[in-house]
């Protein structure tokens, strides 16, 4: 075993340093379109997450049903087949017109979105009610309780999940190869297309996500440290 | 004219019928406080003095406003009527400084430093101006109820309402407390006050009030309340908490 991966590293074809320096420059530009998808469908699935949770929670059956339909809807399904309906499927419609990218980055985030939704939930549901109260009896409304008192709390609580997912999405985002994005993963496709060093190519890929990865775990760590609840 | 006044006060949780039949009125200036049993609708009653309770049934007037009406405001009428809790509900992630300004800034939109100097001369009162950058987990028990007693007064409140504010505490803790209440009785608060202390409803109260099952069974002066119980359950209890 250790042998035939020392032979597929060093002995066949170029050595796994040539193969590395010839395609890295190559990946790079796949890593920068992953890391620009990853971040937009981060940010805007935060935001329909909270949005989703609040309606979720909210005193009114018709708004908690459209964002339960919408969470099964989401959680129900592959991811791939969320990103064809939404590519191939919406783009029928007259009137829309997504390229490749925003396709691809509205999957993620309504994929990223639905999570973030039961999170935020689950989250907000974990802050004691004397929170609230307390804040109410000072004469807060419920929007600014919400977002001076519970949010702020539930947020700290949420981070370690809240990381989790992010980084599932983020490994999502490798699918969207599959519509033609030059992603990293597409990018090694190419590249092993190339170089026919499918070993050394998918290796590199590997550790490349893994590296960013656990960038993020560390600065998830370091947000958890500095926001802990005191 | 009455501060508080209640008028055939009911409450329900479902089926569950806690508050039974409640009128009473509370004077400008007044203490009141309130004892009786565990379960016996004190809380509730409480609660509903602010609405953190919906109102079932009956009427109920605070500082000038009927509460118990659906169209009031209630934000206005709870920015001039303070709450304690027996839980303290400090907010964790801020500052002791923090947990006072937050209502005046955002509700009263007091600016920062001159809500910072309120907080500090009410830290002074309750005897906490040291631990202004702490938070709350840095604190004892005592220590967080009397900075709960700042924030509620941060709003200059007409009223102050407080449940069972010293029985989550420690026995050594409990003077410090009650002492700043005492402080506020005495420079004129109008209070109602939930408490197992019956020590302290006697020397501050200007008035008890006896719950039992829903209703209010009896309410006097602390002397004829304590000395000369006219209902049998108040009897009763008054024999088991003495
Ligand atoms: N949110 C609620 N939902 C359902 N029942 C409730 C709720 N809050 C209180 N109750 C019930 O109402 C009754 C009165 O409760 P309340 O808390 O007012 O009593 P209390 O006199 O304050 O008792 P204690 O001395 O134990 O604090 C109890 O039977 C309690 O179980
Ligand atoms: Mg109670």
């Amino acid at each position: 075993m250790g042998r035939e991966i020392a032979r597929a590293l060093f002995w066949e074809g170029e050595s796994v340093m040539d193969v590395i320096r010839n395609a890295l420059p190559y990946l790079m530009d796949g890593l920068v379109v992953t890391l620009y998808i990853f971040v937009i469908a981060l940010i805007l699935g935060f935001i329909i997450g909270l949005i989703v949770a609040l309606l979720r929670l909210a005193p009114i059956k018709l708004l908690n049903w459209i964002a339960k339909t919408y969470i099964n809807a989401i959680r129900g399904t592959p991811f791939i087949v969320q990103l064809f309906f939404i590519y191939f499927g919406l783009n029928t419609i007259p009137w829309i017109s997504m390229d490749k990218t925003t396709a691809g980055i509205v999957t993620v985030a309504i994929n990223a979105g639905a999570y973030f939704a039961e999170i935020i939930r689950a989250g907000i549901q974990s802050i004691d009610s004397g929170q609230t109260e307390a804040a109410r009896s000072l004469g807060l409304t419920g929007s600014q309780t919400m977002r001076y008192v519970v949010l702020p709390q539930a947020f700290r609580r949420m981070l370690p999940t809240f990381t989790n997912q992010s980084i599932i999405s983020l490994k999502d985002t490798s699918l969207l190869s599959i519509i033609g994005i030059a992603d990293l993963t597409q990018r090694g496709q190419i590249q092993q297309a190339a170089t026919y060093e499918s070993f050394k190519i998918w290796l590199t890929v590997g550790i490349i996500y893994f590296i960013i990865i656990y960038a993020l775990t560390l600065l998830a760590n370091f947000l958890e440290r500095r926001f802990e609840l005191r | 004219m009455s501060i508080i006044q209640v008028k055939n006060l009911k409450k329900s949780f479902g089926n569950l019928e806690v508050l039974k039949d409640i009128s009473t009125e509370i004077q400008e200036t007044e203490v009141v406080c309130v004892i009786g049993p565990s379960g016996s609708g004190k809380s509730t009653f409480l609660r509903c003095l602010n609405r953190l309770e919906e109102i079932t049934d009956g009427e109920v007037i605070v500082n000038g406003h009927i509460i118990s009406s659906k169209t009031v405001n209630i934000n206005k009428v709870r920015e001039e009527v303070g709450m304690v809790f027996q839980q303290f509900n400090l907010f964790p992630h801020k500052t002791v400084l923090e947990n006072i300004v937050l209502a005046p800034m955002k509700v009263r939109l007091t600016n920062k430093e001159a809500a910072k100097q309120r907080a500090y001369e009410l830290l002074d009162k309750v005897g906490l101006r040291e631990k202004a950058d702490s938070y709350p987990a840095q604190l004892s028990g005592g220590q967080k109820q009397r900075v709960a007693i700042a924030r509620a007064l941060a709003m200059d409140p007409k009223i102050m309402l407080f449940d069972e504010p010293t029985s989550a505490l420690d026995p050594e803790m409990v003077g410090d407390v009650l002492d700043v209440m005492k402080q506020l009785a005495k420079e004129g608060m109008t209070m109602v006050v939930v408490t197992h202390e019956m020590g302290f409803a006697r020397e501050v109260g200007d008035r008890v009030m006896f719950m039992d099952g829903g209703y209010v069974v009896e309410e006097n002066v602390p002397e004829e309340i304590f000395s000369n119980p006219q209902h049998i359950r108040t009897q009763s209890f008054l024999s088991k908490v003495l």
